[in-house]
């Protein structure tokens, strides 16, 4: 029985191998998006364009405006003259923020009234906006606290001190990067699989390989373990390039990491393989694994956390796979989490690929054998 | 053959053809629910599902010695729409809980608190918080310091000294007032659906057609290549129109996101990134002429760009130089910009024009791109 199945994956293996095409589609876009997107996928803030509106000459004015302009977040693209001028550089995106220091500011300062700084931020991305507003109070602290000093004014009772755990210095890099390698196992797998199946049944090879000896759960099993392997190869490639390339610690053990990739490619593996039996031609094929591979990736917390969605939301979460192995990913390189921890997000990983295995059988026994 | 009968014969052809295309998107409803069925579900889930404002967090409050300092400071926690604290007495059990994520944050208030508070140089707090998640760990800091500066406000009135910071931080944040981020994801997501919608429905069709045989079949009718692309655009681009209608009036009536522009201004720049986007999934699968590779291409090269590299979520501008520059080249960073600008800030030129010219010029490289290959494949 074993070679039989172990000639089906040879088979399955060519099919995609020997086509030139698909072969560097497996591996020159995951390689180049993983690159790309590991740059490009960051919530930290650099050269955010700003514009100054100062109509205060005052010492005090422009030290403040001097640690705004100094900082490596921001890049100043204007000095304003005039009030209208400000909605016109926000409005048309060449600045994200204008600091504006009213012509009272250094006066204020003296006669020991609050004196305000007013920051005005576009608010088109709102994420943005929140970060920046950030940046610019720690900014503004830091500035109190020095004045406060120099002054020798009474300090704020107490001050925060505040520490980050496991990511030191907050680079959202290596928060993203370890989310890359579920992202493009998960993309490429899936694909691979929910293709394998109506692709066959298009050319009609499928009624072929039916009346061969191979029991049907023998097809299935073939047409699973092609795809697994092809998963775990660029996971390994992906995980390899994360740490060589990106320095991303990975602090955890890597038997637990491959035990969830392995649950996880299976549970995709299913779902690629119940799209493939209930779909008629690759485009159907194509379609549904969109279907799916959308909303799987936006709602696993990849780029945005499960906590901020909403109730009903968050249960639908419980059925993603993605949402599992992000967090065993993630836990695994930054946060080095024990067995014990993983094991939490194993349990759910198993049963939704039994679950998606099983359905996949009985959709391959009822409506293709 | 006079002119007349020419123009009538290309007539007849491009009706053939699109009545071709027509029967074959419905007896194979798949294009049909990609246009209209995909936007439904993807904007209902994100809509409701992903949001950026962190809402409730659970944080620790590790009170050492409690005293009725220490209980006007945590006070200001548990009167905070944002936060769920949890009281615990020793670090260690904070600690524990921060490391197995059932809290976000530690609050540590040391024995010392009262004591030191009205000190020469202050009482510290202690604030952990998990950076795993570098987004998420600033944002929460920035509640935390939020609920500091509530308290020292109210410490100064209580006692009646100045407390108060010497320069004060007035922030109004245009086009999104009250900083909801549904009202950039909602835009932002209906130019990632529309990039998916444009590119699916073409990039398949050709390729099947080449895989078949089929297209071998309509290359030696006397139909001409720019007939053929015609017959092949015309039909998905009223299908892709109407999912856009479709997308934008959900924005508007279901998640009440403000619309200040045109929906004229709105109307054609969607048809310029539309024709791009169609083109492009035409290009996709005249290259590939097989479905595997072209619908791999087509999930690499338009859902994760649109997704990562348009600015919907990643700010364009804090990426690496080189990475910027791949940006240009992806369609959905343009209608991003667009769709975004009418509906929170209105018709804004200075941003609609720029953008619309380089949608159009993607367009026109696209469809001729694809019209060159396909000659190519004639000889």
């Amino acid at each position: 029985m074993w070679h039989q199945i172990r000639a089906l994956v040879v088979k399955e293996l060519l099919a995609v191998w020997k086509d030139p095409r698909s072969r560097f589609v497996l591996i020159g876009p995951p390689i180049i998006q993983l690159m790309v997107f590991g740059y490009a996928a960051t919530y930290d803030l650099r050269d955010v364009p700003v514009a100054f509106y100062v109509e205060d000459r005052g010492s005090d004015a422009r030290e403040l405006v001097s640690r705004f302009a100094g900082s490596p977040v921001f890049r100043t693209v204007a000095w304003l003259e005039r009030e209208s001028d400000i909605a016109r550089v926000l409005d048309g995106r060449d600045a994200a923020l204008v600091v504006h220091l009213g012509q009272d500011f250094s006066r204020d300062l003296r006669v020991a009234q609050p004196a305000r700084v007013q920051l005005l931020i576009d608010g088109r991305n709102s994420n943005t906006a929140l970060i920046l507003a950030g940046y610019a109070n720690a900014i503004v602290r830091d500035f109190n606290l020095d004045w406060l000093r120099r002054h020798g004014e009474r300090m704020p009772p107490a001050n925060l001190v505040v520490r980050a755990w496991f990511n030191p210095n907050l680079h959202s890099r290596w928060f993203i990067v370890p989310g890359i390698v579920a992202l493009l196992t998960l993309v490429v797998t899936l694909v691979v699989t929910a293709l394998s199946v109506a692709r066959e049944r298009e050319l009609g090879t499928f009624d072929q390989l039916l009346v061969t000896p191979l029991r049907p759960v023998q097809i299935l099993i073939g047409k699973s373990l092609g795809p697994l392997l092809i998963g775990l190869v660029e996971g390994t490639v992906i995980v390899l390039v994360a740490v060589l390339w990106f320095g991303v610690p990975l602090l955890g053990s890597l038997v637990l990491l491959y035990l969830g990739m392995v649950l996880f490619l299976l549970s995709v593996i299913g779902v690629g393989l119940m799209i493939s039996s209930l779909v008629r031609t690759q485009q159907q094929a194509i379609l549904g694994a969109f279907l799916f591979l959308v909303p799987a990736i936006i709602l696993s917390g990849f780029a945005t956390p499960i906590a901020n969605m909403s109730d009903a939301v968050q249960l639908l979460t419980w059925l993603n796979p993605m949402r599992y192995f992000l967090v065993i990913v993630r836990g695994l390189f930054l946060e080095g989490l024990p067995a014990a921890l993983v094991v939490h997000q194993l349990w759910p990983l198993s049963l939704i690929a039994v679950a998606s295995l099983s359905a996949a059988g009985w959709l391959f026994r009822n409506r293709l054998a | 053959m006079n002119a007349h009968g020419r123009a009538g014969a290309r007539r007849m052809r491009l009706r053939g053809l699109l009545r071709k295309e027509v029967l074959q998107i419905l007896r194979d409803p798949s294009s049909i629910a990609i246009a209209f069925v995909l936007p439904v579900v993807l904007l209902l889930l994100f809509g409701y599902g992903i949001s950026l404002d962190a809402r409730k967090v659970p944080v620790a409050l590790v009170v050492e010695s409690p005293t009725a300092e220490t209980a006007s400071f945590t006070a200001s926690f548990f009167h905070s729409p944002y936060f769920e604290p949890r009281a615990h007495f020793d670090r260690r059990g904070a600690e524990e809980a921060l490391f197995d994520g059932d809290v976000a944050a530690v609050v540590v208030l040391r024995s010392d608190f009262s004591r030191r508070l009205y000190g020469p140089r202050g009482a510290p707090i202690q604030v952990l918080v998990n950076g795993t998640d570098a987004n998420t760990a600033r944002l929460i800091s920035g509640y935390i310091d939020g609920a500091w500066r509530a308290w020292l406000d109210q410490v100064a009135r209580d006692s009646g000294i100045r407390l108060a910071a010497p320069v004060t931080i007035e922030s109004r944040v245009w086009f999104n007032a009250a900083v909801r981020s549904r009202n950039f994801l909602v835009p932002g997501l209906i130019a990632i659906i529309m990039t998916l919608i444009g590119a699916l429905l073409t990039a398949l069709v050709v390729a099947r057609e080449w895989e078949r045989g089929t297209m071998e079949a309509l290359l030696v009718t006397p139909v001409t290549t720019s007939e053929l692309l015609l017959g092949k655009v015309v039909p998905y681009f009223v299908l892709g129109m109407g999912g856009m209608a479709l997308s934008v009036v959900m924005a508007i009536a279901l998640f009440d996101v403000p619309f200040r522009g045109s929906f004229l201004v709105l109307t054609l720049s969607s048809a310029l990134f539309l024709l791009a986007a169609l083109g492009m999934g035409l290009l996709i699968s005249t290259v590939s002429k097989n479905q595997f590779v072209a619908g791999q291409i087509a999930i690499i090269v338009t859902f994760l760009p649109a997704f990562i590299l348009s600015g919907f979520i990643f700010d364009i501008e804090s990426m690496p130089r080189a990475v910027q520059w791949i940006t240009h080249v992806i369609a959905a960073r343009y209608f991003v910009a667009i769709v975004q600008t009418i509906f929170l800030a209105g018709n804004v030129w200075s941003v609609i024009v720029p953008n619309a010219l380089a949608l159009a010029a993607m367009a026109v490289f696209f469809l001729g791109m694809t019209r060159r290959r396909t000659l190519k494949r004639l000889e």
